[in-house]
């Protein structure tokens, strides 16, 4: 009796063609043999996808995105956890401020970050350092991983918790042994999370980000701003296809729905 | 004991917060300060304090003109993800099983790719020797040129917020009970009454957030105006980060940035109070 008529069916099909339109022309356009921008139409090669080896910028900016974000989703989840757990457990003063302020990369512009992390780090003399590029990016990834690891604290049933308090274990026996087991899908999806929100992140890196610590997105940024060729394409190709592998991932082990749309 | 206790709070949250403190609440102090700045051309940021970047920025015709086209393109983008998104949503929402998952995943799995990769894209299909123009000879037609234009910058705008748009309302309309709707028809509601009176009024709480969402990334959006706007088409981001990167003029720059966070905080803020307003309403 829900079934959509051929209207909503053709609407939908129109929508779905705009959504995955610019993502298939990529991936079409990487295995052109052509020096131009075109098609395949008569023969694939992976000609461009071997000329991004002979470029290694782009191979140092892979393995410093790969790197940053590693870090930075774990820096977070290991600040996020306490945290989430003092807010959600416990009642004291400043509680909500503070629980504003972890949120509150979500509401101000990458862009904003951006311009005042470059000017803290001109005045301290940290311009082009990996080190606190790492925490520019823990910072933008933190909401991300509060949400889900706050959320799975306040889903989880507490009454083993509460029986293993009472037979005498530790705060820290509880948390090991109960909590943690308990909010582990909440701390790998926020984990993940992080780790796909960081690799993607332009708009704030590309204000702290010096010649030797580019990220790839940033590189293919600056890349596709001067020159356009397939080997872009032939990059893009290669994250879509990351990104659609983690997806899958995700989709698996959490439910992709749950993690995107459930983050409110 | 009970001093341990009120302790421990504090002792989990400062990490974060300490964090947080140092390079959330201290860096933005510092951009304000700056945008207060004096700029000389010759010799760097100056010791002294003025207004002027604020007096420059709201009466230059070239910076109105980057807002103004900052906000109405951001404007134009929410109002199609919403005549876009809302009915995709609805559409979604009344799909049975396996299809359901893998088009929803279809829809908003995007948000996941690089927004560069996605920008890149639509400059491909966009471009003047691009797909759609090599698609629009084939048939005959003149070539349109739409690289470089407000067109291309909404259409690949659209593209990246639509998921924004459909997540609010796929969740509000996972709320409605689709019974509701049958019992309305079987009442004898048409079709069109039982979408207007129970399905539209869920629809457009979701809608309202999705919209605070759209509008702000939109206006703060750096990478698709980067790209698909060229050189003469600027927006608020790609502004700022002229007035850093080429003309060096960090105070001017920063001004712009604290401009749009105010905005922006000022958008969500008022819009929040309608949503919560509406949403009282709709309650009852």
């Amino acid at each position: 009796m829900h079934r959509n008529g051929p209207i909503a069916l053709f609407f939908h099909g129109l929508v779905v063609a705009f959504v995955l339109a610019p993502l298939v022309v990529i991936c079409l356009v990487a295995f052109t043999p052509e020096n131009t921008l075109s098609i395949p139409t008569t023969s694939f090669s992976l000609r461009w996808f071997a000329a991004i080896f002979e470029h290694p910028d782009f191979v140092q900016s892979f393995y410093n995105s790969l790197w940053l974000a590693t870090l930075a989703a774990t820096i977070s989840i290991l600040l996020a956890i306490p945290a989430a757990l003092a807010i959600d457990r416990y009642d004291f003063p400043g509680r909500d401020a503070l629980n504003g302020l972890f949120l509150s990369p979500l509401i101000i512009p990458h862009l904003v970050l951006g311009v005042a992390f470059l000017r803290l780090f001109a005045l301290i003399g940290a311009t082009g350092s990996f080190f606190w590029l790492v925490f520019t990016h823990v910072i933008v990834v933190t909401p991300y991983v509060m949400r889900l690891v706050m959320a799975a604290l306040s889903g989880m049933d507490r009454s083993a918790e509460q029986a293993a308090t009472t037979l005498g274990a530790s705060h820290w026996t509880v948390f090991r042994r109960i909590t943690a087991p308990m909010i582990l899908p909440g701390i790998t999806g926020g984990w993940l999370l992080a780790f796909i929100n960081s690799f993607d992140e332009l708009t704030m890196s590309i204000f702290v980000t010096s010649p030797q610590t580019v990220t790839l997105p940033v590189r293919m940024y600056m890349y596709a701003t001067e020159s356009i060729d397939p080997m872009m394409a032939a990059v893009s190709a290669l994250m879509i296809a990351l990104t659609a592998a983690a997806m899958l991932v995700l989709d698996r082990a959490f439910g992709l729905d749950k993690i995107l749309v459930g983050q409110k | 004991m009970s001093g341990r206790r009120a302790l421990t709070p504090w002792m989990l949250v400062s990490p974060a917060a300490l964090l947080f403190l140092g390079l959330v609440v201290l860096p933005l102090i510092l951009t304000v300060i700056l945008s207060f700045h004096a700029y000389d051309h010759t010799s760097g940021i100056q010791n002294s304090f003025t207004l002027k970047h604020y007096l420059t920025v709201f009466s230059d015709d070239y910076y109105l003109s980057v807002f103004w086209r900052t906000l109405r393109l951001a404007a134009l983008t929410t109002l199609i993800c919403a005549v876009v998104g809302a009915p995709e949503a609805y559409v979604l929402s009344r799909m049975s099983d396996p299809w359901r998952s893998v088009f929803l995943l279809v829809i908003i799995g995007p948000l996941l790719v690089s927004v560069v990769v996605r920008a890149f894209g639509w400059s491909m299909l966009l471009g003047s020797a691009g797909l759609l123009n090599q698609a629009l000879q084939a048939l005959g037609l003149s070539p349109v040129r739409l690289l470089y234009t407000e067109t291309a910058i909404v259409i690949a705008l659209v593209h990246v917020m639509l998921p924004f748009m459909v997540i609010p309302v796929w969740t509000a309309l996972q709320k409605l009970d689709p019974m509701v709707e049958a019992a309305a028809w079987s009442l004898g509601a048409s079709h069109f009454t039982a979408l207007r009176r129970i399905v539209l009024p869920q629809v457009s709480l979701g809608m309202l957030s999705g919209s605070l969402i759209v509008f702000g990334l939109s206006a703060s959006a750096f990478a698709i105006p980067g790209l698909l706007g060229g050189r003469r088409l600027k927006m608020a981001a790609t502004l700022v980060y002229d007035e850093y990167m080429a003309e060096l003029n960090w105070p001017l720059g920063a001004a712009i940035a604290i401009i749009v966070l105010v905005a922006n905080l000022i958008i969500m803020l008022g819009y929040n109070r309608l949503v919560e307003t509406r949403a009282r309403r709709a309650l009852g």
